[in-house]
């Protein structure tokens, strides 16, 4: 499902709303995620899953292609964990045990 | 830095103030919105969000585990996993905390 896809599907149960406001909606969503972890901060959203900030030590690295050895300097980076429902429902038909 | 943690509430507001619902066509907006994306990662594995990042279903495999508490052995099922993919915008606003 892309983007476009997902303002679609909510515009059919919204069809009060003009889809400019529906496509905002979703904007503001994923700016609002996008802000809070700019500054550092948690996004909590419940059954769905949780945002945060991870740091990465600096590490030496290595060019895979030369061999060369790179600093790789140290970084924060965006991390998703689904949360209950989610992992459950994508394993739904699974191996129960793996529910 | 500061370390709050945002919730649906936030969120939830943030939809009041600038696309102009009502609070509970907000909250609805919201929960629909997540909820459409569990349904498309549960039946297609895929949700694109351009600009923001991808969420991908992972197949893992049975794997040899260990209870972390009790020490004793255990096999870890086969599960399906939910990974995200931050876009590289995502990325660079998080790095520079801009």
């Amino acid at each position: 499902m892309l983007r476009s896809e997902l303002v679609a599907k909510l515009a059919e149960r919204y069809g009060h709303m003009p889809a400019e406001k529906l496509e905002k909606a979703v904007a503001i969503i994923l700016d609002e995620i996008t802000d809070a972890l700019a500054r550092g901060d948690r996004v909590e959203l419940r059954g769905f899953g949780a945002f945060s900030v991870r740091k990465r030590e600096a590490r030496r690295g290595r060019n895979p292609r030369t061999g060369e050895t790179v600093d790789v300097p140290a970084k924060s980076v965006p991390f998703f964990k689904a949360g209950k429902e989610l992992r459950a429902r994508v394993n739904a038909g699974a191996d129960p045990e793996a529910r | 830095m500061s370390s709050k943690t945002i919730t649906r509430a936030e969120v939830t507001e943030a939809i009041v103030r600038d696309v102009g619902c009502t609070r509970q066509e907000s909250s609805d907006l919201l929960d629909d919105a997540l909820e459409m994306i569990g349904a498309a990662l549960e039946s297609e594995g895929v949700v694109k969000l351009s600009r923001f990042g991808n969420f991908v279903v992972r197949e893992k495999s049975a794997r040899e585990g260990r209870n972390p508490k009790t020490g004793e052995e255990a096999t870890i099922s086969a599960r399906r996993v939910v990974t995200f993919r931050p876009s590289p915008l995502l990325k660079s606003r998080v790095d520079d905390g801009a």
